[in-house]
């Protein structure tokens, strides 16, 4: 199989892309799974979490903020790709406190979801253990900044759609964390609202919202109906329609 | 009395530009010493931004402090020359004299000491910054007179000048170092080629950029001139934040004028009339100097309106201030922090030649290409062209530290030989070399025939030397607590990995590496080598690598001979237990010596 003018090759198998799309979106429109967590196709392209590194033509790049172009072959399914996710997922595991069995977004979270889908057995790493306080001053959010991944898909969702900027990224390094824009840095000073698009874009269990936590069973969640790589392509193939 | 809100008014009242909010910053930080949750508040409110936007920034750069941290800073330049020249037993000396803890603020609240990233003096450490001032060669005795001045409470402003004394210590000049200038020469050489001939010429010479990656400055250029757009700008990249690096702050220092002309020269030839200088915190000494040569060169018709007479030819420059993140010198980080943002990559393509400073078309190069481009202005491309090698034409500027009788700067046309630049600054016994800072390569004897060049060894200027007697695994493990301590956090796999890349090394250093850890430090050196967003965590793991590769006994004598050693120490665990229920009996232990 060659490509053609509006097709890139994954993994050999030709998969058609719009003018203007990344890697990434086409990848999902077209039923292939690249794996992913900072990337929502309604925001603008961020390339932080690194899981969907592929290799294009030869080289590393990033799949969710590279344009599909014709003549492109993207591996994606390789032993060493594989292997970087796998590790990946296991950093973000460690950086943070991600206590899966006690967390009520068990089965919807997508950082245990991929960590299944990988075949991720254990972190791995040293845990870090960083103290990172929950705040829960909000009467219908809670922010539990432990199981925070740093993928700003809240910092977007409030600046870009919500107008807002309640959420910002601040420090460097490991010491980088979400912060919030109200006088007393508490979520509950701020102007946020349950409602807001920000309050419903959280891969993980950072941003819940309250007293639903356990409206469906564990068990009956997204993740474990099918896996994640089956669900996303399912979505965006829907959406695309 | 002035308030701390008259003080945040005037200075944001100056210019309330968003952009200008990281030296808004800095010059508040400047007079109140730090940024108080008020001062941030009003900042905030002052620019129209949320308070997250002052905060974030604020947060990132290791200079801005949203803590109280004493009327004198003082913070020690960890580069490993500076270690080589004994600065961790001074570091040592003065926290004990002071009787604090690293980072700690002494309890009258007059003074803190902690260490820095490297302040480009590796040629005269140790080096130290007390508030933003240099001080460099720093001895048992400098420490005991600096105690003595923080105790009394003597103002910087009247400490001993020799302090702050910085030397150019230009060993080897070439023809950029060693010609005779004649400030305008070069910028009336531009406008007589015209601003085509001046770009043609760029071409001819095949100047390519000092700053590292030698990309051809020509392409660059072009690229910006044939971008859309109505306005564009020149930025120089003064952010010399490899350690080991400092040619930058010597020809900032002596040879400024060429720096300026320089960037009006590439203005004039990509149709730009707005130049930024991006000067790192560490070089704050050199801001008033250059403030003034811009003064000096305004009066003079070398910048402004029409210059040098020249119809249509405008081009003025302003001087950023950074604030310690060396990630900042990344083009697209650098400009990210010029619009007053945190210093993190921004995604490429699209590059800053189409979107760059403002969203604006933007060249941006490094110090020495704009100081060179007054060379290939002055004597033309194809002159230029001649010195050097094929691929990489006309002189490099090497900034030399370590294990030698002459460290300082040598200039030499490209393709001299690791051996000869040796030879030159009195190196004898050398181990190894480390070529381009920690980001770079590790040479040993067996390569010291090889050429400085873009072909052969590329390098941004540091050359740093090892002698017999030294520990490579030491220098390894400094430059990765360096890369875990600058790493921006935005991508995971140099957020996450430098850390444990830090972390590996340090458990080898305790004794209790294995195998396993040095697996580790592989597999995450190719992870990072494979999946960062910036050329940072790239680079982060190759001294590593390097050195486990050439240097393998280094690391050998400290491994454990088991396969494996766990990460916690069940009984170090335990000491918090013991000392809550007072117990220090042999019970109280785990696995205790037999």
């Amino acid at each position: 199989m060659s490509a053609t003018d509006a097709t890139i090759l994954i993994d050999d198998a030709p998969v058609p892309f719009r003018p203007g799309q990344t890697i990434l979106d086409a990848a999902l429109e077209g039923g292939v799974y690249i794996p992913h967590l900072c990337h929502d196709p309604e925001f603008e392209p961020h390339g932080s979490c690194k899981l969907c590194s592929v290799v294009v033509n030869g080289r590393s790049a990033s799949a969710c903020t590279m344009k599909a172009a014709a003549g492109q072959e993207v591996e994606v399914d390789t032993p060493d790709l594989h292997a970087y996710r796998r590790t990946l997922l296991q950093m973000l595991f460690v950086e943070g406190n991600h206590f899966c069995p006690g967390c009520e977004k068990s089965g919807d979270c997508q950082l245990q979801a991929l960590a299944y889908d990988s075949e991720m057995m254990t972190p791995h790493f040293v845990e870090f253990y960083p103290r990172r306080p929950v705040d829960a001053s909000h009467p219908d959010v809670l922010l539990d900044l432990n199981r925070c991944i740093q993928c700003e898909l809240c910092v977007r969702a409030s600046r870009d759609v919500d107008g807002k900027s309640v959420f910002a990224l601040a420090g460097r390094g490991m010491a980088s964390h979400i912060i919030v824009n109200s006088p007393s840095g508490r979520l509950g000073d701020s102007n946020f609202s349950a409602a807001d698009k920000a309050a419903h874009v959280c891969p993980v269990g950072a941003i819940l919202i309250k007293r639903v936590g356990f409206k469906t069973p564990i068990g009956e969640r997204r993740y474990d109906l099918e896996p994640i790589s089956e669900e996303a392509t399912r979505c965006a193939v829907e959406v695309a329609k | 009395m002035v308030g701390e809100s008259d003080v945040v008014a005037r200075i944001v009242q100056r210019r309330p530009d968003p952009t200008r909010l990281l030296q808004i910053l800095i010059e508040a930080q400047e007079e109140l010493g730090w940024i108080s949750p008020e001062t941030a508040r009003a900042i905030a409110s002052g620019l129209g931004v949320p308070i997250t936007r002052v905060e974030s920034v604020v947060q990132f750069y290791s200079f801005l402090y949203d803590a109280p941290r004493g009327r004198y800073r003082i913070l020690f330049s960890d580069n490993i020359t500076d270690r080589m020249l004994g600065s961790l037993a001074l570091f040592e000396h003065m926290l004990k004299r002071l009787r604090l803890r690293r980072g700690e603020i002494s309890a009258d609240g007059a003074v803190s000491v902690d260490l820095t990233s490297c302040t480009g003096m590796c040629d005269q450490g140790p080096a130290a910054l007390v508030n933003t001032r240099a001080i460099t060669k720093l001895t048992a005795r400098r420490v005991d007179e600096i105690c003595d001045l923080v105790r009394g409470g003597v103002a910087i402003a009247e400490w001993p000048a020799d302090y702050f004394r910085v030397e150019d210590n230009i060993r080897r000049a070439d023809a950029l170092l060693g010609s005779r200038y004649d400030p305008g020469s070069a910028l009336r050489a531009a406008i007589a080629h015209g601003r085509q001939g001046m770009l043609d010429e760029m071409k001819l010479s095949n100047l390519r950029g000092r700053g590292g990656a030698g990309f051809t400055t020509s392409v660059k250029w072009e690229g910006c001139r044939n971008a859309p757009g109505a306005e564009r700008f020149v930025v120089c990249n003064a952010d010399e934040g490899e350690p080991g690096t400092f040619k930058d702050r010597v020809l900032l220092t002596s040879y400024a004028e060429r720096v300026f002309e320089g960037m009006a020269i590439a203005g004039f030839a990509v149709g730009a009339a707005r130049g930024l200088l991006y000067l790192r915190g560490e070089y704050r000494h050199l801001l008033d100097p250059l403030e003034a040569k811009l003064e000096a060169m305004r009066r003079g018709r070398l910048l402004g309106a029409s210059i040098c007479g020249a119809q249509g030819f405008d081009f003025d420059i302003d001087i950023h201030l950074g604030a310690g993140a060396y990630i900042c010198g990344e083009e697209s980080a650098l400009i990210e922090s010029l619009e007053g943002k945190p210093g993190k990559p921004r995604i490429r393509p699209p590059f800053p030649v189409t979107v760059g400073y403002l969203g604006k078309p933007t060249v941006v190069d490094n110090v020495e290409t704009l100081a060179q481009a007054t060379e290939v202005a002055l004597h033309g491309g194809r002159m230029f062209a001649g010195r050097g090698t094929k691929h990489s034409a006309g002189t490099k500027i090497l900034s030399v530290s370590g294990d030698c009788s002459r460290p300082g700067l040598y200039e030499y046309p490209f393709g001299v030989r690791i051996e000869q630049v040796l030879k030159d600054c009195g190196a004898s016994d050398v181990a190894a070399v480390q070529i381009s800072g920690p980001s770079g390569i590790c040479l040993t004897p067996d390569e010291f025939r090889r050429h400085i060049a873009f072909e052969d060894v590329p390098t941004a200027g540091a050359f740093m030397v090892f002698g017999k007697e030294r520990d490579l695994f030491e220098v390894a493990r400094n430059f990765a607590h360096f890369f875990a301590h600058e790493s921006c956090g935005f991508c995971t796999p140099c957020r996450v990995g430098t850390a444990l890349m830090r972390d590996a090394l340090d458990k080898i250093a305790d004794g209790r590496g294995s195998r396993y850890e040095i697996n580790e430090l592989m597999r995450l050196s190719e992870l990072l080598r494979r999946t960062s967003h910036c050329g940072l965590g790239q680079t982060a793991g190759n001294a590593v690598r390097d050195t486990w590769l050439k240097f393998r006994p280094a690391y050998e004598r400290r491994l454990i001979r088991g396969e494996f050693d766990p990460a916690v120490d069940l009984d170090a665990a335990l000491a918090r237990a013991r000392e809550i229920a007072g117990r220090e009996d042999a019970a109280a232990h785990i696995g205790a010596e037999a």
